[in-house]
């Protein structure tokens, strides 16, 4: 067993890790499974790129890589933009689609529907605008460097995955020590009961849109940074992101993560052992074994 | 009489469709099951219904030169099998699950078609699928005449036999579990079995739409089914009315029909070197009509008909 593996892993795994925690957030809060939720990824992804772009044309200073890693100061404050940009499109999407639906109190699976139908729209039309062409951060080639125990990573690497441990431990303290995290537990839990206790449901989903999509376009800017942005990014990883948000169990961040490393691992092995072009079964493997043995997932508790 | 040819040609995929509609109308209108795995089961039947027919290949498995029905009834038995694998699986869970297994297993099953070369031929799927009335192609308008009319009798015969089953106890008991789990439970009704039994017809229907739909192209690709397809065929009962199934044929045959408007529009508006971009824009077109679909008439144009009881009103009812 080629020890890289574990890197290749935690290196995938963290991506669809942060990505699964805005999934998981949005199936127990908003009650529904957001198809469209791969789709932030994308669009994270390459409105970041546009910024990119703008700011490299306006100073061009910006895009000197940043020693030791490939990309220049240009990316963290585009990752910013592309943040609020994600977010707002999350949170328009909500407005005319979603939220319609929930006022008119649509059954859930007709919002799951919804956003199936949405997202084909926002991917399509993410092909439209930047063609299928793929398209990358920057040209800097890495070397990866050794780490111990017969593992290489490049700078780039390490940084993503020191930026997602940052990222959940920062996110689980607030929704378990926070009044807003407290409010959002509760709307999980009975949003009819949280409203009658004086808590703005309204506003509870609002965050969670901005949570969910704001991780979404840092996971996509990070599978744009190590591998490279395409329009079917998102596509492609919404089947990692579902497994690992049931197998970590919903609602539950700590699990989508561990869920999201999980599914890393098992893909990079899946790779050197049966090959990679049946790397995107083993997320349904891994669903269906979880639906078999354990169907509330790790940290879930018992649905209904 | 090109036109002609092409109308028979283009009437009879768009019937293909109205197949797999039909399927889906088992599932979702008349179950309010949501497969979004429907290209999945499409490309079961199509693949082995070719696996069965095509002629004896060394390069692959099969190749049994089989009748073309045996192809259509294999593709039913197949498809049938694996939804009701799938159905086994997370019928008994919160309805998304099953939303995320059907888009996990069709997924699955694309890797399936690609990469399982001595099944399927991989990539480049396969060739020489007997057509039906094979001995009329120097003449491509009888020839897409006899096949519309094959596939016009598929269409035909599933919609009578599942017309006949939405008035029988069975459509009936459907219904009821749709409605009202606990109330169909309470008399003595098995949802979870009768839902299942429901998964595995329309999954069945669905794998016998995508062998006629093959035998009549005359060969597979696993590009034949992707996610796309099941979008399209979603956006066809919606739109034509999910419960009825003259809405299923109805929407499969109109939104066909803006398919390829839309297509040719393109093909007309945008530069040759701008083509393949500006075809996504047919994906956004029908994309945005499901979602306005959804929030302005969600019971299609053809809503659900509520069948009557034919037995005189003074009876109680059951």
């Amino acid at each position: 067993m080629n020890p890289q593996a574990i890197v290749e892993g935690v290196i995938a795994g963290s991506t669809i890790g942060l990505g699964a925690i805005g999934l998981t957030l949005t199936y127990s809060i908003l009650r529904f499974a957001n198809f469209t939720h791969g789709d932030f990824l994308a669009w994270g992804a390459y409105f970041t790129l546009s910024i990119v772009g703008f700011l490299g044309g306006m100073l061009a200073g910006l895009g000197a890589p940043l020693k030791p890693f490939s990309f220049g100061l240009a990316l963290p404050l585009s990752v910013l933009g592309g943040m609020v940009l994600t977010v707002l499109l999350a949170l328009a999407l909500d407005r005319v689609l979603f939220g319609r639906l929930r006022a008119r109190g649509a059954e859930t699976i007709i919002i799951v529907m919804a956003s199936f139908g949405a997202s084909m729209a926002l991917r399509s039309l993410l092909e439209f605008i930047y063609t299928a062409r793929p398209e990358y951060y920057t040209k800097a080639l890495q070397i990866a460097q050794p780490i111990g125990f017969g593992m290489r990573a490049t700078p780039d690497q390490l940084f993503v995955i020191g930026l997602t441990a940052v990222l959940v431990a920062g996110l689980h303290l607030m929704v378990t020590r926070s009044a807003t995290g407290r409010a959002m537990r509760a709307v999980a839990e009975n949003p009819a009961l949280a409203g009658i206790y004086g808590i703005d449901v309204g506003q509870v989903i609002r965050v969670t849109w901005v949570i969910g999509a704001a991780l979404a376009c840092v996971a996509g800017v990070m599978a744009g940074l190590l591998v490279q942005i395409r329009p079917y990014m998102g596509f492609d990883l919404l089947l990692p992101l579902f497994a690992a948000a049931i197998l970590g169990g919903i609602g539950s961040i700590p699990g989508a993560m561990l869920g999201g490393l999980i599914i890393g691992l098992s893909e990079a092995f899946a790779v050197q052992i049966i090959g990679a072009e049946w790397r995107a079964a083993v997320s349904f493997i891994i669903l269906v074994l979880v639906l078999l043995l354990r169907p509330q997932g790790i940290f879930g508790r018992k649905v209904e | 009489m090109e036109l002609l040819a092409y109308g028979a040609f283009f009437l009879t995929i768009a019937l293909t469709y109205a197949v797999i509609s039909l399927g889906l109308n088992v599932q979702w209108g008349q179950t309010g099951l949501f497969n979004v795995g429907v290209a999945g089961f499409v490309g079961v039947g199509a693949y082995t219904s070719a696996v069965l027919t095509t002629p004896f290949d060394a390069a692959r498995i099969g190749g049994f030169d089989l009748p073309i029905l045996v192809g259509w009834g294999g593709a039913m038995l197949v498809a049938g099998t694996v939804a009701f694998a799938v159905g086994f699986l997370t019928l008994r869970m919160r309805s998304d699950y099953l939303a995320i297994t059907t888009f996990g297993i069709a997924v699955a099953l694309q890797l399936v078609f690609q990469n399982w070369e001595t099944l399927t031929g991989g990539t480049f799927g396969m060739a020489f699928i007997p057509r039906p009335f094979a001995g009329l192609q120097s003449q491509p308008i009888v020839f897409n005449l006899a096949n519309l009319g094959v596939t016009a009798a598929v269409v035909l015969a599933v919609y009578l036999l599942l017309e006949h089953l939405q008035r029988s106890p069975w459509g009936r008991t459907l219904r009821a579990v749709r409605e009202d789990d606990v109330a169909a439970r309470a008399l003595g009704k098995s949802p979870t079995r009768i839902r299942l039994q429901a998964f595995a017809l329309g999954g069945a229907i669905m794998g016998l739409a995508g062998a006629v739909q093959t035998h009549f192209i005359g060969f597979v690709a696993p590009g034949n089914f992707l996610p796309m397809m099941t979008f399209q065929v979603w956006a066809m009962l919606i739109v034509g009315g999910s419960g009825n199934n003259r809405g299923a044929i109805l929407g499969a045959v109109l939104v066909w029909a803006i398919w390829a408007l839309s297509g040719a529009a393109i093909a007309e508006v945008f530069p040759a070197d701008q083509q393949a971009r500006a075809a996504s824009l047919q994906i956004v077109i029908i994309g945005v009509m499901l979602c306005l679909i959804l929030l302005w008439r969600p019971q299609g144009i053809l809503p659900e008909r509520r069948p009557q009881s034919h037995r005189p009103k003074k009876e109680p009812a059951e």
